[in-house]
């Protein structure tokens, strides 16, 4: 283990993991765009984990830019608000590319729109004072948080007021913004970092106020020199640290990440909040900036648009709602040989075929891979050869996991703790024998969660 | 959006064109250096240092036997695998691994049928029986050998490799474990370590297995921990009985060298299937065969235990599995 990390508890890396190609070459240099406003919008009323949101609106109801057209419906979830001016049309269903099948409101767009300049001002380029975060207490930041509707912007879509706020039960010392975007293909985060490391700053420095945190620590990997570089000056006379990371997937898992700045251990289900850190994305940061500051909602996302599938790679500031394949086709359309769209990168995301699905507040990318990207031979017999062993960065036996969900064993697959598997894909990716794996423990997963229900009911 | 660059997934009537976009579960990435098939490609490059020296020593003889013995096993898993109206399951390579291995630790003088006897009850028996690659417990190529010893003892016990009317000069020599049992000769280290020996084709050179078996760990097709295991536990005993017995002048480097000590542990013992999953455990079976090899060489009958030792930690796999879990990370 050749790597250092100076001046933090953790080791700069974690044990196991994997390296994948990284491609991030396809977007990387390429600047943020926005996206000239479409005709209509499909917003989904679920768009983080927890509680879908409410309805406030009307059909036929006008909207204007910013206006609030669905609430909060419970504590862990997050209100909506329109992206652009416009006539509510109707509300209809959706499939997410999850699988899940949800209600959403449709808005035509006036002819009218902020222009694009503008946008780009509003969103990153305001002033962004390092200096006034004491002025503002917890639980103000966490109300605007909250009525802003962030949610994690990785691609979890938590709901960010549940993380940070003042926690009474757990004591938090360090909060770690996640810069990582160790997902091959995305460079989302990497853009925000370099483009608009500003309101990053100054975002932190509120997250930490409200969550009380000592210290705030930047978190990047290695092959992302210009946005340490951005990020180090934006945080210059602030005590903001940032910590350059190995490059290896998945290090911008938030317990891997904790481990290898911190050098603490999550406890098996549990959460950052019990080794006392809180981790946010970048992007949720900047957007916690905006809100804060000037109150202004999330309407808008980065959105990487990239892979092999796709003729003109680009990063689009995008309103949410707006359809995949009006992305698609703003970045030149896909090529010949494309065979897989996902949503989110090439380990994690998920594949879909329906164009017409809308971007959410957790769409972290759109990745198309072609046909030679996604490559992989036939399945044959397990040879045992412990690679998923070697590999798995939560330290779980994969083939084990797998052959319980084939067998149907709940027993074994809870002894193996199954439950465990943040399904990162690092076994899959090496096994020799081209197991599904992950598609196999997803179905174990279901399986047990299954088996502890009815073991409650009686 | 009439004029869409996007073009539409479902059949576009118009022109004729389909792009066929395929869903999938994650990760849609797969590393293609790795698979079975170039697992056991590995293992055969990794054998031909040891087939070489093998040919130096044994001339056509080594050849005879190992195309005897691959051939057999070949043919027995076509022919099993077509009677279990399974997939043809040749060019996964690892009935051809388990030929070499089996016809590089029989007697190179052994008449043909002990090959191809052996090569079947491997196949059959010792694999397709379990349920094909990667169910059985066993290592194929040992059960085969240990069939074989036990129905042909006359050819495959230590004389079976002598025959003072063969024109290859090693044959004429007893196995040096089989020297020092029967007439407490030691063969000098310098001849066991290059191979100037005679023994099973495959376990003559210390210096080809130990290239072949690091070239193995190195592309981590085999299991460093397994070879590791077994050197260091084989030592241990080693040295333990040098101390007790100073004079005898066959020392733990003897042992390590002579025999298939060696070519066992390197690539007998490292077959994924029948070797546990974690490293732990796989250091704990390299340490059990070790130790129980030693044993047998100290204290039974017969002058090499390597194949019995393999054999027994192969069914004890299984519980050293359930001892060896990997803790999980917060935890």
């Amino acid at each position: 283990m050749g790597f250092r990390l100076k001046g933090f508890p953790g080791k700069g890396t974690f044990k196991r993991g994997v390296h994948p190609p990284e491609r991030k070459n396809l977007s990387q240099d390429i600047s943020i765009e926005v996206i000239p406003p479409p005709e209509k919008l499909l917003i989904p009323l679920l768009q983080n984990i927890g509680e879908a949101c409410k309805a406030v609106i009307e059909p036929k109801q006008e909207v204007v830019f910013g206006e609030k057209i669905a609430d909060a419906d419970g504590f862990i979830s997050a209100p909506l608000h329109a992206p652009l001016s416009g006539k509510i049309a109707k509300f209809a269903m959706t499939t997410l590319p999850n699988g899940r099948h949800v209600k959403a409101i449709q808005i035509d767009a006036h002819k009218e729109q902020v222009s694009e300049d503008a946008l780009w001002h509003d969103m990153f380029f305001r002033d962004w004072p390092k200096d006034v975060y004491s002025l503002f207490s917890s639980e103000e930041i966490s109300k605007r948080i909250r009525n802003a509707g962030i949610v994690g912007l990785g691609g979890a879509a938590f709901p960010t007021h549940v993380k940070i706020k003042y926690n009474q039960k757990k004591s938090i010392d360090a909060l770690l913004v996640n810069g990582c975007e160790c997902e091959p293909y995305l460079t989302t985060d990497y853009r925000v970092m370099v483009e608009a490391p500003e309101p990053v700053i100054t975002g932190a420095l509120f997250a930490a106020m409200a969550t009380n945190a000592g210290q705030i620590v930047v978190c990047i990997e290695d092959n992302k020199p210009l946005a340490v570089k951005a990020i180090s000056n934006a945080a210059k006379g602030t005590g903001i640290k940032v910590a350059v990371l190995k490059t290896k997937y998945p290090q911008g898992s938030e317990r891997h990440m904790i481990k290898a700045v911190m050098n603490r251990v999550i406890p098996l289900g549990g959460l950052p909040g019990d080794v006392g850190v809180v981790v946010s994305n970048v992007a949720t940061i900047a957007a916690v900036a905006r809100a804060v500051l000037y109150e202004k909602p999330l309407t808008h996302r980065v959105v990487c648009v990239t892979g092999g599938g796709i003729k003109r790679p680009a990063n689009l500031l995008v309103p949410l709602g707006m359809s995949y394949r009006a992305l698609i086709d703003y970045c030149g359309g896909m090529t010949e040989n494309a065979a897989r769209i996902l949503s989110g990168g090439p380990m994690m995301g998920f594949s879909f075929t329906d164009l017409d699905m809308p971007v959410t507040k957790g769409t972290s990318g759109i990745t198309v891979l072609t046909h030679d990207e996604i490559k992989r031979d036939k399945e044959t017999a397990c040879l045992r050869c412990g690679r998923c062993v070697d590999v798995c960065p939560m330290a779980l036996v994969p083939a084990r996991l797998a052959l319980a969900a084939r067998k149907r064993d709940v027993e074994m697959a809870e002894k193996y703790n199954i439950m465990g598997c943040l399904e990162t894909g690092c076994c899959g990716y090496v096994c020799p024998a081209n197991i599904p794996l992950i598609q196999l423990i997803r179905a174990g997963k279901a399986m047990v969660m299954t088996n502890r229900k009815l073991q409650s009911k009686n | 959006m009439t004029e869409s660059s996007t073009r539409d997934i479902r059949t576009d009537s118009e022109t004729n064109i389909i792009q066929v976009i395929s869903v999938a579960s994650s990760p849609h990435l797969k590393n293609l250096s790795l698979s079975s098939r170039k697992m056991m490609i590995d293992v055969m490059i990794a054998l031909l240092p040891v087939m070489g020296m093998a040919i130096y020593m044994f001339k056509w003889l080594v050849v005879k036997q190992l195309i005897i013995a691959v051939g057999s096993t070949l043919s027995a898993e076509a022919v099993f695998t077509k009677m279990r109206r399974k997939s043809f399951s040749l060019p996964d390579g690892s009935a051809g691994v388990t030929g070499l291995i089996l016809g590089l630790s029989i007697p190179v003088i052994a008449p043909w049928y002990v090959g191809v006897i052996g090569s079947v009850v491997a196949i059959g028996i010792g694999k397709v029986i379990f349920g094909g690659l990667g169910m059985n417990i066993f290592n194929p190529a040992m059960v085969g050998r240990a069939f074989v010893m036990i129905a042909f003892t006359g050819v495959m016990a230590a004389a079976g490799y002598e025959n003072k009317h063969i024109a290859v000069d090693a044959i004429s020599m007893a196995t040096p474990l089989d020297a020092f049992k029967q007439s407490g000769f030691v063969t000098p280290l310098r001849d066991l370590f290059f191979g100037f020996t005679n023994g099973s084709p495959g376990e003559i050179s210390a210096l080809a297995c130990v290239s072949g078996g690091v070239y193995l760990c190195l592309r981590r097709t085999a299991a460093w921990e397994i070879p590791l295991g077994v050197i260091l536990s084989a030592s241990v005993m080693g040295l333990f009985s040098d101390m007790i017995h100073p004079d005898v002048p066959f020392t733990f480097l003897h042992h390590l060298a002579g025999g298939s000590l060696l070519f066992g542990a390197f690539f007998i013992a490292t077959d994924p299937v029948t070797s546990p999953i974690s490293k732990k455990g796989r250091f704990l079976f390299g340490m059990g065969i070790g130790f129980i090899l030693m044993m047998l060489r100290f204290f039974s009958g017969y002058p090499e235990g390597v194949m019995f030792a393999v054999l027994f930690m192969n069914a004890v796999t299984p519980l050293i599995n359930r001892w060896t879990i990997p803790k999980t990370l917060g935890t």
